[in-house]
């Protein structure tokens, strides 16, 4: 087989099929399920949960991870943090010509490895080569598919008290993405911190019937999905700023580049929101697993009339934090 | 396991530092019947003094005005209009700081080039540029250098790094600023009242101490020299107001863990090669003579304003206020635009732009509360 991916390998002949076989069917395995055109898989009782999107990461190699293991744990988060329990997944790739084989085979064997921890079946797929320049290297899709054991309930009632738990340090995927692609001039051991966590939250609803509301901070950061929740359900939350765990280096790292660590993106932390009197067990709950070794409960709902997010900050004063606006960007002094 | 306070920011050792301020505010106000004002002249204290509290704690015993202390927000339209303007010819590639990305133009701001098409490369360590030119013979490469003496010596720096390589396709289109001008301009002209400074931590490692000593001998008025970490900020305002209450004027560098009494006599001499003191144009304030540095004569083949033939153009009016706030006659909230037609989404004027501007701060760290 040629060492690097050609027009002909996703033209559905000879080589589309060697390329099958040699490369996903070999790390993901032959399930009875993928051996027709659409996978048929048994239908549960309850309700099923959908989700899908798409990797464009740069670089695709980083610290911690690959998009490989994004493209897994990122739809895996999504059903695990809307209370689903993830059970199948598919996979598209768009891969651009020239792509070297070795490379996919990593990033395959890491969607594999990383399936395979997240208990889920990788079960379609689907690869198109397009002409040089066409994409940047490779682009994932993935859509998962997961059952709602419980009834989950559709609007969380929250009060005031409920504790805010973050399952470990932010910033971690953002600082290392940024700084893997060189172009900082500045070098950081901060490791990405992708992971699947849909283990450690169903930890955590088994410890407490009364997790009000689950979700990952990825783009954007803590800040804008904490913003969306207390907009969307209209509910103040306060966080401590002295609580919030950040890496030293993370924190190192922004304050050279102007960044704030609260915008920046996480790809394996969970925000738990929970009824005050079982934060502790949650949070006791998770911090045994090591994706959430390092989790705070880092804030307060303080108000449910009003929608909106506050920080106090060590002077003891209180602003407000508001969705980031435009891109971060470096500033000069 | 929680990382491990930071001192600057545990509560038990700020709280109380602030607890002095407001003390010695609160005699300062018997005394002299009003509340004493500061000017902060560095955006990055702007910045760390909203987002701490502290200029909100303060707010009943301390004005703290914003003075002119972000490079981007003092730029006068003109310089920013030509600099987008660069970015419109063929086969060049426009280097910048972060910070001008977004600014507006009167017609577009650069972000909006890169968008359509236009290389226009945001670069996190400037001398990225020198390989950018080395790697691409065939492309122009413009460096927009703006900023005030923390900067100015890496762009000295970029001219040693040029001039060694030899590169020919290699400028910087200058429109830096220095602080000691601005200063003696905002004194002599009167608009604004001080009682002291507080002086740029970062500025200061370069200048030193010592060349902050005209405040004192020419205007008889304090300067703290502060760092950037809550009980480092507090401990300066907290002199300021002892020195304002005794009615005494001193210079006290209140950060000499990185500055020192002459400041970095390399980097001046580096910036001493290259550049000589020209003319500038402020945001709001005019021209003031010698304020800031432009390339010398002798290295003319790097100086792309000579290089480029830029046509400037009158600027769109906008009702923006800039250069009212960034001399303090107002506050961003005065701005009839700000919050409103005017956010860090949308800026109409610089100091909307990036964190450290005055009206940014404003907006992100004290607007809606309660
Ligand atoms: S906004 Fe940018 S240029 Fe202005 S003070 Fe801040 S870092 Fe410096
Ligand atoms: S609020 Fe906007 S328009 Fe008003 S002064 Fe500030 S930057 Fe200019």
């Amino acid at each position: 087989m040629s060492q690097t991916i050609n027009l002909a390998h996703g033209d559905g002949g000879e080589l589309t099929h060697q390329l099958i076989q040699d490369v996903f069917v070999k790390a993901f395995g032959n399930n009875e399920e993928s051996k027709f055109d659409a996978a048929i898989i048994p239908v549960q009782q309850g309700k099923i949960a959908v989700t899908t999107d798409s990797f464009v990461v740069k670089p695709l190699f980083f610290p911690g991870g690959s998009i490989g293991k994004l493209a897994i744990s990122g739809t895996v988060n999504d059903l695990a943090v809307s209370g689903a329990k993830p059970l199948y997944l598919t996979c598209g790739f768009v891969i651009e010509e020239g792509f070297a084989l070795k490379d996919l085979k990593t990033i395959v064997q890491d969607m594999a490895d990383e399936a395979k921890k997240a208990g889920v079946l990788l079960v379609a797929g689907d690869t198109k080569v397009v002409e040089r320049g066409g994409c940047d290297g490779l682009f994932i899709n993935t859509t998962g598919i997961g059952v709602l054991t419980k009834e989950t309930e559709t609007v969380p009632s929250f009060e005031v008290g409920d504790d805010v738990i973050i399952s470990g340090t932010l910033g971690d995927h953002g600082i290392a993405i940024l700084t893997s692609r060189g172009d900082l001039g500045i070098k950081s051991a901060v490791e990405s911190d992708c992971a699947a966590l849909n283990t450690m939250l169903e930890k955590a609803t088994a410890v407490s019937k009364q997790v009000r509301i689950m979700r990952d901070p990825t783009r954007g950061g803590l800040t804008t999905t904490l913003v969306e929740i207390a907009e969307d359900f209209g509910v103040t939350i306060t966080l401590e700023e002295n609580a919030i765990p950040i890496k030293d280096g993370v924190r190192g790292a922004c304050d050279l580049l102007g960044y704030d660590p609260l915008y920046l993106a996480n790809e394996g932390k969970a925000i738990i929101v929970v009824a005050h009197d079982d934060g502790d067990k949650v949070l006791e709950a998770i911090r045994q697993l090591p994706e959430g070794q390092d989790a705070e409960c880092i804030g307060k709902v303080t108000d449910t009339s009003k929608g909106q997010l506050l920080i106090e900050t060590p002077l003891g004063v209180k602003r407000a934090l508001h969705r980031l606006s435009g891109v971060m960007l470096p500033r000069i002094c | 396991m929680r990382e491990i306070l930071n001192q600057s920011s545990n509560p038990e050792i700020i709280k109380p530092m602030l607890e002095l301020v407001m003390e010695k505010a609160e005699m300062f106000k018997q005394r002299f019947h009003r509340k004493p004002v500061f000017m902060e002249v560095c955006g990055s204290h702007t910045h760390a003094l909203a987002k701490s509290g502290i200029k909100q704690a303060l707010k009943e015993y301390v004005r703290l005005i914003s003075g002119p202390g972000c490079p981007v927000c003092v730029t006068d339209q003109r310089s920013i209009d030509s600099m987008i303007e660069l970015s419109q010819g063929e086969n060049r590639i426009i280097c910048t700081f972060g910070d001008m990305m977004r600014v507006p133009g009167s017609k577009y701001s650069l972000m909006e080039e890169r968008t359509k098409g236009k290389d226009v490369r945001v670069l996190y360590a400037p001398t990225d540029a020198i390989k950018i030119a080395e790697d691409n013979p065939e492309q122009e490469i413009i460096f927009l250098g703006i900023g005030f003496e923390t900067t100015i010596p890496i762009l000295a720096l970029l001219m040693q790094e040029a001039e060694k390589k030899q590169l020919t396709n290699f400028s910087i289109w200058m429109t830096t600023k220095l602080v000691r001008p601005v200063l003696e301009y905002l004194l002599q002209s009167g608009e604004v009242a001080l009682d002291g400074f507080l002086l740029p931590g970062h500025v200061s490692i370069v200048l030193g101490e010592e060349n902050y000593s005209f405040l004192v001998d020419d205007y008889h008025i304090s300067g703290v020299i502060a760092g950037f970490e809550p009980a480092e900020l507090l401990s300066s305002v907290q002199k300021l107001v002892q020195l304002a209450y005794d009615g005494e004027a001193k210079i006290i560098n209140d950060y000499p863990s990185v500055v020192t009494k002459k400041g970095n006599s390399a980097a001046r001499n580096l910036m001493a090669r290259y550049f000589e003191e020209c003319d500038e144009a402020w945001r709001g304030i005019g021209t003031i003579a010698k304020s800031g540095l432009d390339i010398k004569p002798a290295y003319r083949q790097f100086n792309a304003k000579l290089k480029f033939n830029i046509k400037q153009q009158e600027p769109r009016k906008t009702k923006c206020r800039c250069g009212e706030i960034i001399v303090g006659k107002i506050d961003p909230e005065e701005c009839p635009l700000f919050g409103k037609a005017c956010t860090p989404r949308k800026p109409i004027g610089p100091c909307m732009v990036s964190d450290e501007g005055s009206c940014s701060a404003a907006y992100l760290f004290m607007r809606g509360l309660g």
